[in-house]
């Protein structure tokens, strides 16, 4: 069961609604709070996949926890500025404004735009609820939450009680608390569902309508939302945020930053894990071109054997990775960016924000004085899985760093991918805006 | 005139939209025994259903009904003007997500679960799906029709210039935030109580009786708001709540039809996708001689409101400009597609479209701004103010309008701005462009043009008030509360607007065509004058004084130097037993149409407006951003500017949306692909300019509407228009020739004709 469908369904708080059931309009949005660091973090969060199990240990706040005798001031900005016309949309929104007013308050318009680019409005044109977002966030003063804090803290940390182990007829959920106790659930259910942010597995529940058997949530895991830097590596566990991730992957470089703040939504970052991203096996998950451009290497756990893949390794076919029955991602090491490389990311979509990758192109290559001296370049979109352009490698390799090189790269690219026409983009379109990327990553650094 | 009117009040459930309390269908109380309803669609595009067996999905557990179409007892059909929308498929399915059947359960999960359990045969057929495979088969829903003034074929073959050409433009899926809802609530005596997200209670209700075989009386269609509307809710709502209906009659319990966002893009009807021919001659100053349009609009599997719509295309093929020698043809295709429905602006935004595309095709040939060709051939003084239909345009402000949008958007200096940031940047260009917008305001089908309303005094001197419109978020609830309360010259809250229900109003007509305020807002004035009048005669008598000496205002009635509070003179009508209820009743005056002529006056008046946007594209991906927009609009006197301001935001940007990223995609068997947010995109808030200057235009209208103010629902939508025009003209900045960029502008496109137009410059300085 969804969070949303326990809001809506035994609870009655009906403020929260249900737009798309697949966390891409906001319609559902919710706040969740839990310690971190000494404090209470809130978190923007789409409730429509957000299992119920999920929720412990943490607060959860909607729309209707908001007024207290007055509305509150995200609510009140929302009135003051016409914000809402048909209304539906909006406890989405009030949450997402709630949220920033506890986090970050905003004050430029960009980051307006990224704060809100996880709820849809089909009414308004937005413009009001920038102004109302503005309003609240200038006017951050203590409400019922903040003053409460160290309560909640309190009864939150009081409240968590080790690892959890829910079975329901022949379902069963755990959510284990070490590595260990997780490797070792992972070899006794090598069919189990990992899950992590759920950006995806909710997915398959509220869209395919799949029962999943056995679920293991990797949440709580200590250790596994770890994110730090040691001896020239990044190292990403498997359950860290793209939230979280974000400093650590904008200080690589910041042309991934920038692509990270266009995979999904502010609620999807809080949620989606780097490790889920790549586990799945998408072709079309935004970190793996990337992180294959980034020569990142995986830490795969079976029981207690671990072993190192190089990340372009894990692709098989479509959907279908070398991850052995019962082994699961346990980190992802990224080295830092070595002084000669030159390095750009760049995703394709219909629409600049939340929206998934017609193609996505990355490219590292390492020059010295002046001359290419090795070329990695991925793409998504491009083929069933994630992979690497090797003739456009190759054509770069041992050539002087210029246009004409980039050129010849681009011309060998055609023999690289045969791309498929869908919805989200024709084979003509994919080809040749593949092709340009290498080119545009080319002019931004020689810009 | 009475200072709420005019006034910025906020929308009458503001409070309660952002405290979660505002209920929509899915939220209201469910009644005891209520049974969750699904609907079973067609896998296939066009099918014979040759086998159909529903026994194992009755026997599953929790099921309470099963209905096909052989169970429902009246008309198995909701087509809103004419049959061909049947309830559940009869033999023969024609589009994939066509109603098979429905069941009725305990939970949606028990209902969906057993709808997989039938055993269904199709006979598969091949499906017609594109606009183009129903032309060339002359497959239609409709006959063709032909609007044609003075000679143009003799003023194309005069014509210094002549250019012809082809446009296609998307449709659009109205992806209104609440989905298709109903519920349905049996009473006494067969009655049948249907709560529906519809803007068309009345429709809902005569359908309902229909398919029940109920007479209209035993039907009540109450509706509180919707979640945004914006005419997907017009006829596409009353499929769902039949059904509800259906199942409720059938179980003898209630029940709840709600469409998940899939199913609910898979089913219901969309904006009409177009191909347009054209043939257009003109001088060497851009004044068109003479143009020809071919205008073939995809329907799919049935009327629906296809013949109104594809009417409106014709109506506004001339948007603001007058066509001397003109030529409009209108082909109503049939495809095996999901039926093609209203959606705000209704079929004219697509006239308009071909009409502004055939602008700047004649502007780039004459290589002059398009500004200057649309200002040489807008409507002007007589002869010049007739349209294609023989009406006289008796308000035409689209020249002062369009030249103080110059002015205050400074164009000329961007123009200038943009030509020196194209030749500096190789890989970025941008484009600049300017369109209007006239649009006529009334339902063609001239018989719509009525509305009632009913007001309640009560004794404690609050006001209750009901008309037949309904709330989709457009604040008409909050304006004619508004209208109503400065007749009583009370305070709005003494106003208290409930929800739309057919036993109080009867025999209404859609809350469509922008004309819920002019109708309603005026049926609720007229209602609540009759009151004031009855009241002012007690006050007059009370007072001594004449009754056209009575005033309301500030919460008094005053009159001779004496006055009261408004409750006390309440007191004293119902003392005296004077009635404190009045229905009121408006039809729109002036309108004289001959659809069969096509010929006359179709619209009350005219709203008009127009925008300027800039963008700048990235030429090696075709990626774009928009940078600024200006929009000047008329709402003649605003009863509300900041609802009318969030009408003009909300449609210019919905417009910008249908025409950049909102893309529908079918595969090659007719399956609709992009059915959900996650594929098919709506604008989000970064779409929008930081630099987003929107203005009311200062106007009153012509004619004698509530307090002078104009329809805004529809119209702002096609100011989103001046977008596609501004990549067009950042496109053209590469490379020479015509530009070829249809609609939607996806990424795709732009970069697609970017492409192409660098290899043909690539090609040309080969051969020099």
């Amino acid at each position: 069961m969804t969070v949303l469908e326990w809001l809506r369904g035994p609870e009655r708080l009906r403020g929260s609604k249900e737009g798309c059931a697949e966390g891409d309009c906001g319609a559902c949005t919710v706040v969740l709070a839990e310690p971190w660091q000494g404090r209470l973090r809130y978190r923007a969060v789409n409730a429509c996949i957000l299992f119920l199990p999920e929720l412990d240990g943490r607060q959860l706040i909607t729309v209707e926890h908001l007024a207290c005798e007055t509305l509150h001031p995200a609510q009140q900005a929302m009135v003051a500025h016409h914000a809402s016309q048909c209304g539906f949309c909006t406890p989405g929104f009030v949450m997402s404004l709630f949220a920033a007013f506890h986090t970050a308050p905003v004050t430029d318009r960009e980051a307006v735009d990224t704060l809100l680019a996880g709820n849809l409005c089909r009414c308004t044109g937005y413009r009001p609820i920038v102004e109302a977002t503005f309003a609240a966030c200038a006017a951050p003063a203590p409400d019922r939450f903040s003053v409460t804090e160290a309560q909640t803290m309190a009864e939150l940390q009081a409240q968590r009680k080790g690892s959890l182990a829910l079975l329901y007829g022949e379902r069963r959920y755990f959510a284990p608390e070490t590595k260990g106790e997780l490797a070792a659930l992972r070899l006794a259910h090598p069919d189990a569902v990992i899950l992590a942010g759920g950006t995806d597995v909710g997915l398959w529940v509220t869209k395919q309508h799949r029962v999943l058997d056995t679920v293991i949530a990797i949440g709580r895991v200590a250790g596994l939302r770890d994110i730090e830097s040691r001896d020239g590596v990044l190292r990403i566990g498997a359950g860290v945020t793209y939230t979280d991730a974000l400093e650590a992957l904008s200080a690589l470089h910041p042309s991934l930053g920038v692509m990270v703040t266009r995979i999904g939504s502010v609620q999807v970052r809080n949620s989606g894990t780097i490790g889920g991203n790549i586990a799945n096996g998408s072709p079309i998950g935004d970190m793996a071109p990337a992180l294959i451009a980034l020569d990142a290497t995986l830490v795969l756990r079976r029981g207690d054997e671990r072993r190192h893949l190089p990340i372009a390794g894990l692709f098989l076919a479509y959907r279908r990775t070398a991850l052995q029955p019962g082994e699961f991602v346990e980190r992802i090491d990224v080295p830092f960016m070595p002084e000669d490389a030159v390095f750009g990311v760049h995703k394709i979509s219909k629409r600049p924000d939340q929206d998934i990758s017609a193609v996505c192109g990355a490219i590292r290559v390492r020059v010295q004085e002046g001359v290419v001296t090795e070329a990695r370049i991925a793409y998504g979109g491009m083929a069933g899985i994630p992979a690497r352009a090797v003739q456009a490698e190759q054509a770069l390799v041992g050539r002087a760093w210029s246009e004409a090189s980039v050129r010849l790269a681009m011309a060998a690219l055609a023999g690289d991918f045969t791309p498929l026409s869908d919805m989200r983009a024709s084979a003509a379109y994919r080809s040749v805006v593949a092709r340009n990327l290498l080119l545009k990553l080319w002019l931004d650094d020689a810009a | 005139m009475n200072a709420l009117i005019g006034s910025e009040v906020p929308h009458d459930s503001a409070h309660l939209h952002v405290s979660g309390a505002a209920r929509y269908l899915d939220d209201l109380p469910e009644p005891p025994g209520l049974l969750h309803a699904f609907i079973y669609l067609s896998p296939h595009a066009h099918a014979a259903i040759t086998a159909l067996d529903v026994s194992d999905v009755a026997a599953a557990l929790g099921v309470h009904a099963v209905m096909t179409a052989c169970d429902v007892p009246g008309v198995n059909d909701v087509g809103p003007a004419m049959p061909g929308d049947p309830i559940f498929a009869n033999w023969l399915v024609e589009y994939h997500g066509q109603s098979v059947f429905a069941v009725a359960a305990e939970s949606l999960a028990a209902a969906r679960r057993a709808a997989k359990l039938v055993r269904i045969e199709y006979e598969l057929r091949q499906p017609v799906l594109t606009i183009d495979e129903a032309m060339d088969a002359q497959f239609f829903v409709l006959p063709s029709k032909t609007l044609r003034r003075g000679d143009p074929q003799a003023a194309l073959a005069r014509a210094t210039h002549r250019l012809s050409g082809r446009l296609e433009m998307g449709g659009q899926e109205h992806f209104y935030l609440e989905g298709q809802a109903a519920m349905a609530v049996p009473g006494e005596d067969g009655d049948m109580v249907v709560h529906s997200s519809t803007q068309h209670p009345t429709e809902v209700q005569h359908l309902t009786a229909r398919a029940l075989g109920l007479a209209d009386h035993a039907v009540v269609c109450q509706t509180r708001r919707m979640g945004g509307a914006f005419g997907g809710k017009e006829s596409q709502a009353s499929l769902v709540a039949v059904i509800a209906a259906l199942l409720a009659q059938r179980t003898e319990r209630p029940v709840k039809l709600v469409l998940d966002r899939d199913d609910d893009m898979i089913l219901t009807g969309k904006r009409h996708d177009f191909r347009v021919l054209y043939d257009v001659g003109f001088d060497s100053e851009g004044l068109i001689r003479g143009v020809t349009f071919d205008f073939a609009g995809r329907c799919g599997m049935s009327p629906d409101l296809s013949a109104a719509i594809n009417d409106r295309t014709m109506f506004h093929a001339d948007n603001a400009y007058f066509l001397e020698n003109v030529e409009i043809v209108s082909h109503r295709c049939k495809t095996h597609t999901v039926s093609n429905t209203a959606f705000r602006g209704f079929g004219g935004p697509q006239g308009m479209v071909a009409i502004e595309h055939v602008i700047d095709v004649i502007a780039r040939h004459l290589d002059i701004d398009p500004l200057l060709v649309r200002q040489r051939n807008f409507y002007r003084a007589a002869p010049a103010d007739v349209t294609p239909y023989g009406m006289i345009l008796e308000d035409n402000v689209i020249g002062e309008l369009v030249d103080a949008l110059v002015v205050s958007s400074d164009y000329a200096a961007r123009r200038e701005g943009v030509a020196a940031f194209n030749a500096s940047h190789t890989w970025r260009k941008r484009g600049l462009a300017l369109t209007p917008v006239k649009f006529g305001i009334s339902f063609t089908l001239t018989q719509m043009n009525q509305a009632g309303a009913l007001v309640h005094v009560y004794t404690d001197g609050s006001v209750q008030l009901n008309h037949g419109g309904t709330e989709m978020g457009q604040g008409l609830n909050t304006k004619v509360a508004m209208v109503v309360a400065a007749v009583f010259g009370l305070p709005l809250h003494r106003v208290k607007i409930t929800a739309t229900t057919t036993d109080k109003v009867p025999n209404t007509s859609p809350t469509a065509a922008s004309s819920g305020t002019d109708l309603n807002g005026r049926a609720a004035q007229i209602a609540a004058e009759t009151i004031r009048a009855r009241l002012a005669e007690v006050t007059a008598t009370l007072f001594d004084v004449a009754a056209g000496d009575i005033v309301f205002a500030d919460g008094e009635v005053s009159g001779g130097g004496k006055a009261l509070p408004f409750i006390e003179v309440v007191r004293a009508a119902y003392r005296n037993r004077i009635q404190l209820s009045s229905t009121g009743f408006y039809r729109t005056p002036k309108l004289a149409y001959d659809p069969a002529l096509m010929q006359g006056r179709p619209f009350y008046y005219f709203a008009y407006g127009a925008a300027v946007s800039e963008v700048e594209i990235d030429t090696l991906t075709g990626e774009y951003r928009l940078l600024r927009a200006d929009i000047l609009h008329d709402c003649g006197t605003s009863l509300n500017p900041e609802i009318d301001l969030g009408q003009i935001e909300g449609g210019f940007v919905q417009g910008m949306g249908w025409l950049t990223t909102e893309e529908l995609w079918w595969d090659a068997q007719g399956h609709l692909c992009t059915h959900a947010p996650s594929t098919y995109k709506i604008p989000t808030c970064r779409d929008v300019p930081a630099d987003f200057r929107v203005a009311l235009y200062r106007n009153e209208n012509h004619e004698e509407t509530v307090h002078r103010s104009k329809a805004v629902g529809e119209p702002p939508l096609m100011l989103g228009i001046s977008v596609l025009h501004a990549l067009r003209d950042a496109v053209a900045a590469v490379g020479s020739g015509p530009v070829r960029l249809d609609a939607p502008a996806t990424p795709e496109r732009v970069l697609m004709e970017v492409e192409a137009r660098r290899a043909v410059t690539i090609v040309a300085r080969a051969a020099e």
